[in-house]
């Protein structure tokens, strides 16, 4: 500035008079100058005038909610999810509060100083450090995001104590969820964990992102995800002061939340225990259901896996045990195993018979030991090489001739098989209130065609030939059925031709008012059949288990069963002899039995597959004769605990 | 009995003599309504307000002395208070202490003084006295003087750093020149001059400079940071509507979110509690006290004393206008305080004693008739 003041002001002319020394006129030059100034200061202050004008009038709405967003700060109030229950009160999920640990990244400077600084006065695992990176990497940056979860209370007391050393981190309390049975119905109940971004368009499309503010869990599989939506509850508000470092000051208003809906279950999860144990180490699937209404009495799917591994987000290590073992712990077989229904579907197809007219219940055949269609070299072999002999249908149940079946699909259109088996339920979801469920297949010409439509396929594959109809007579070749088909095609025929659709909900209970919303069953299929016939077929099973293939297994029951043994080849001998022995486990087939008992008054019918477990009358129908005799006559089976972790009912809340 | 009160009124018109009443009144009003404010602004801090009230006693004694000079004292340390406060100033850059990383202060054993405070008063007294003796013929020369007398404490205080008193002391010594006479043309260029310069001065402005020039022109740009001050004052301002949120319910104020609330930002307080009216009625109050002391300058009797009470009147008029119209956002941040109304003692005296000049000035006014 100043060399210019130099530069410009060498000229005389520039300064005003500064050679006259006349005082009025300087007065005068001085008072204008005064003047200039004080109009300058006037406008000065209407300009400031006209600024708080516009801030306080016409922008004053504006400012003032943003004013009250500073001040007011909405805090989700996170309800009690609901608890789940078995059909007796033992409690399989519940919430309880505990303390974490948590760290708002933004409001920390240096995290790994600050976490390192934690360390020394709680315990922190290499895998907790782990997760909150994970959780970091996910996060918005403005949660608080938790560094170890479950304190103790030595623990929180001596973070109390140092609190003013880490500013950005709290103690919170927070629920979490507990399934106390551990492995046991694993798939049954399934598991929570945080909300994910396809969880977030879940909620979007449910029209709940308010209710699930706050909400860091949500129901990921089993009825956790079937019911996610009774169980969550309401979320409250707290509307509360806070200042500018977001500290609360005071609450303006509370709306408290309301719990989620418990579940009461109609699984017994004694009698699941009892199921369990009879599984031993193999690995299979067993469903029973309450035949009279389609309620699942127990629904196994071994080996399981710990729930409460997902809870707080599964470490990578457990995650990849899980998920990379060959015993697959996470497939819910029960619903998404679709297997060959071997020998199990004989009664069924007997029955077609009997209803289309294709056989009588009298009418013989004779068994050599294999059959071979006419103008064929080729053998389709019974599994007793030397054959049965005279069979007729009762016996071609009882012993489960392959040589009978072979005929009558030699004799029967396969889609007249696929319109009766169909009332079943076989090819369909039965419905069943968990997610994931798989159809299976229940061959028909359409089926075919439609399945090898792809322009891979040639039309003589879109062909269906009478080969496919013998392989699907004896449940091979194409068949493919889940444990809950079977078991919910078997409860059908122990209930006379009326099936109800599997349900594991038996009610769901408000916690607030105490109402409680029964589930009812629902009859979602009838077959048409005679009494006559179903009799021939329900006699023919009572058999199989007195006198026929799982006879052995039976021995000494106090109660009448009905039931019928399977094998599902998994690897075809090409003509070779069968010798377990000699193969290596996972091929060898899977084991199958249906039953229902009492046989004249059903209340339990069941389905087990063992998978590698070889003939059905070894592996399956043992499994079957000990969930019996648990759940009709208490007796424990071998190896069950006698003492179950049981929690009460007003411990649920 | 009578005695008395013949004492007492005696007393009265000793101590009322050289006050000016109505400057007086008008600035009493102003500390008011900087006393409610600040017991609002510290939450409700009884030793915080009795603080300033003790510097408002200190600050009034030293008025009424100012007040009570001969015309001839206040000439007479002109020379002499200058020549000390850049001494101080220059002992403050070679051994200031420094806070906030800024060399601002110098250490008395007692308590921390800040020279560029004693310059607000040196510097106008210092130019008014220059013109004054020059007053026969002002020539260019004495203008150049004049712009080194002032450049000299303007670039030391700049330095410290302390850009805002930088700019208010080198605007009281331009408000000296202008009311000397400097010519409109070489005003005009100046101006033409500074707004032309400003593009090459940005890279010799400190980081933080720049930053609030930036958050000044748009303030979202760092809502967290620089730009937070701005943004919390305007809410303030703007949430408090016509007639305010009413004393002690400032939520901007009582929930922490306005910083500096008893300093620089004491008016974003004010206007929060008391809105647009209570804004209305200050901006008043200045008014008359700044209309009153221009009638006190337009009266007064001698070069000296037209330019020392001309350019104290501006300074408060300045100080009034950038303090408030920084802190409602139509200028940057720049640590200004507001006169008579901020929390701060030493802000209280230099205002009371620019007071006392005034009523010097006033009560001189007759000694030369012109």
């Amino acid at each position: 500035m100043r060399p210019l003041f130099l530069k410009r002001g060498r000229s005389s002319s520039t300064l005003s008079s500064p050679e006259l020394k006349n005082p009025e006129r300087e007065l005068y030059h001085f008072r204008r100058r005064l003047t200039v100034a004080a109009a300058f200061i006037v406008l000065g202050f209407a300009g400031l005038l006209a600024r708080f004008v516009a801030l306080q009038v016409i922008e004053h709405r504006h400012f003032q909610t943003l004013a009250e967003s500073n001040r007011i700060a909405i805090v989700p109030i996170v309800p009690n999810r609901g608890v789940i229950m078995d059909r007796n009160g033992v409690v399989l999920a519940q919430s309880y509060s505990a303390y974490t640990l948590e760290v708002t990244p933004s409001r920390v400077r240096n995290l790994d100083e600050t976490i390192d600084g934690l360390a020394s006065l709680v315990d922190i695992q290499p895998r907790d450090r782990k997760r909150f990176k994970r959780l970091l990497e996910e996060s918005k940056n403005l949660e608080s995001l938790p560094i170890r979860n479950r304190l103790s209370d030595e623990e929180v007391a001596r973070f109390a104590v140092n609190r003013y050393r880490f500013p950005g981190v709290e103690i919170k309390a927070r629920l979490f969820r507990q399934y106390p049975f551990g492995e046991m119905a694993s798939h049954v109940i399934g598991y929570i964990g945080r909300i994910n971004d396809r969880d977030v368009e879940r909620i979007d499309e449910w029209r709940e992102t308010a209710n699930y503010k706050g909400s860091d869990y949500i129901g990921k599989s089993g009825l956790e995800l079937s019911y996610e939506r009774e169980l969550h509850g309401t979320t409250g508000v707290e509307e509360v002061e806070v200042d500018a470092a977001g500290r609360a000051v005071r609450t303006l208003s509370r709306t408290l939340p309301t719990s989620g809906n418990n579940l009461r279950l109609s699984l017994d999860i004694r009698l699941q225990e009892a199921a369990e144990t009879a599984f031993g180490s193999h690995r299979g699937a067993l469903v029973a259901l309450d035949p009279s209404n389609g309620e699942v009495l127990a629904l196994v799917s071994k080996p399981g896996f710990d729930p409460n591994l997902f809870v707080d987000g599964i470490d990578p290590s457990s995650w990849d045990a899980l998920n990379d073992s060959p015993d697959k712990p996470l497939l819910n077989r029960p619903l998404r195993g679709a297997y060959p229904p071997g020998s199990t579907i004989k009664p069924f197809l007997a029955l077609s018979a009997l209803t289309s007219g294709k056989r009588t219940a009298t009418q013989t055949i004779f068994d050599p030991g294999y059959y071979q269609l006419a103008g064929s070299t080729h053998r389709f072999r019974d599994d007793k090489p030397e054959g049965h002999g005279y069979v007729d249908m009762p016996k071609s149940i009882i012993v489960s001739c392959d040589t009978y079946y072979y005929m009558l699909a030699a004799d029967t259109d396969i889609d007249v098989t696929h319109d009766f088996l169909e009332q079943f339920g076989f090819g369909n979801k039965t419905g069943i209130d968990i997610e994931g469920e798989l159809p299976g297949v229940l061959p028909s010409r359409e089926w075919k065609r439609e399945h090898f439509s792809g322009k891979n396929y040639r039309d003589e594959q879109r062909k269906w030939y009478l080969g496919d109809s013998i392989s699907a007579g004896i449940g091979q070749g194409y068949n493919a059925f889940t444990p809950m088909q079977q078991a919910e095609a078997i409860a059908t025929i122990a209930n006379d031709g009326i099936g109800f659709q599997p349900h594991l909900v038996k009610a769901v209970e408000n916690v607030k008012t105490g109402a409680i919303r029964q589930i009812d069953a629902h009859p979602s299929h009838v077959v048409a059949v005679k009494a006559e016939d179903l009799s021939v077929v329900k006699n023919a099973l009572v058999g199989v288990a007195r006198e026929g293939t799982s006879a052995r297994a039976f021995v000494g029951a106090q109660y009448v069963s009905a039931g019928k043994t399977g094998t599902a080849q998994l690897f075809s001998l090409k003509g070779e002899k069968y010798q377990p022995g000699h193969l290596e486990e996972r091929l060898r087939d899977h084991a199958w039995y249906l039953a229902y008992a009492p046989a004249d008054h059903p209340r339990i019918a069941l389905a087990v597959l063992v998978e590698n477990g070889g003939f059905g009358a070894q592996a399956a129908a043992p499994i079957a004769r000990a969930v019996f005799d648990y759940y009709l006559l208490g007796i424990a089976p071998a190896g069950m605990p006698t003492d179950v972790p049981r929690s009460t009912d007003d411990e649920s809340d | 009995m009578n005695r008395v009160f013949v004492l007492l009124a005696k007393g009265w018109e000793l101590l009322a003599r050289r006050v000016d009443s109505f400057l007086m009144g008008a600035a009493l009003a102003i500390v008011g309504v900087g006393l409610v404010t600040l017991f609002s602004a510290s939450d409700q801090s009884v030793p915080r307000v009795m603080t300033q009230v003790l510097s408002l006693a200190v600050a009034l004694v030293l008025m009424w002395v100012v007040a009570n000079l001969a015309p001839r004292q206040l000439a007479r340390v002109a020379l002499p208070l200058y020549v000390a406060a850049v001494l101080l100033l220059v002992a403050v850059a070679l051994g200031g202490t420094v806070v906030n990383g800024s060399r601002r202060w110098l250490n008395l054993g007692i308590g921390r003084f800040q020279p560029s405070e004693l310059m607000k008063i040196a510097l106008p007294l210092m130019l008014a006295w220059y013109f004054q003796k020059h007053e026969a013929q002002l020539r260019l020369v004495d203008f150049v003087i004049a712009a080194l007398l002032i450049a000299l404490p303007v670039w030391l205080i700049k330095r410290q750093p302390d850009l805002g008193t930088a700019l208010m002391i080198g605007a009281s010594g331009f408000y000296v020149l202008y009311l000397a006479g400097l010519s409109w043309k070489i005003i005009v260029g100046l101006a033409a001059l500074a707004g032309a310069a400003a593009p090459l001065v940005w890279p010799y402005l400190h980081d933080y400079q720049q930053e609030r020039i930036l958050t000044f022109i748009d303030p979202s740009r760092d809502p967290l940071g620089a730009g937070y001050h701005s943004t919390q004052a305007s809410i303030a301002l703007g949430s408090g509507g016509v007639i305010g949120k009413g004393w002690l319910n400032g939520t901007q104020t009582h929930l922490d979110f306005l910083p500096e609330r008893h300093t620089d930002f004491i008016f974003a307080v004010f206007g929060e509690e008391f809105g647009l009216i209570g804004n209305a009625i200050l901006v008043v109050l200045y008014l008359l006290l700044i209309g009153r002391a221009l009638v006190i300058t337009a009266n007064a009797s001698t070069l000296f004393t037209r330019l020392l009470a001309g350019a104290i009147t501006l300074m408060f008029f300045t100080y009034a206008f950038v303090n408030m119209a920084m802190v409602s956002g139509l200028l940057p941040i720049v640590g200004v305080p507001l006169p008579l109304v901020s929390y701060g003692g030493t802000a209280l005296v230099s205002s009371f004693i620019g007071l006392g000049i005034l009523m010097n000035v006033q009560a001189n006014r007759k000694l030369i008739k012109t």
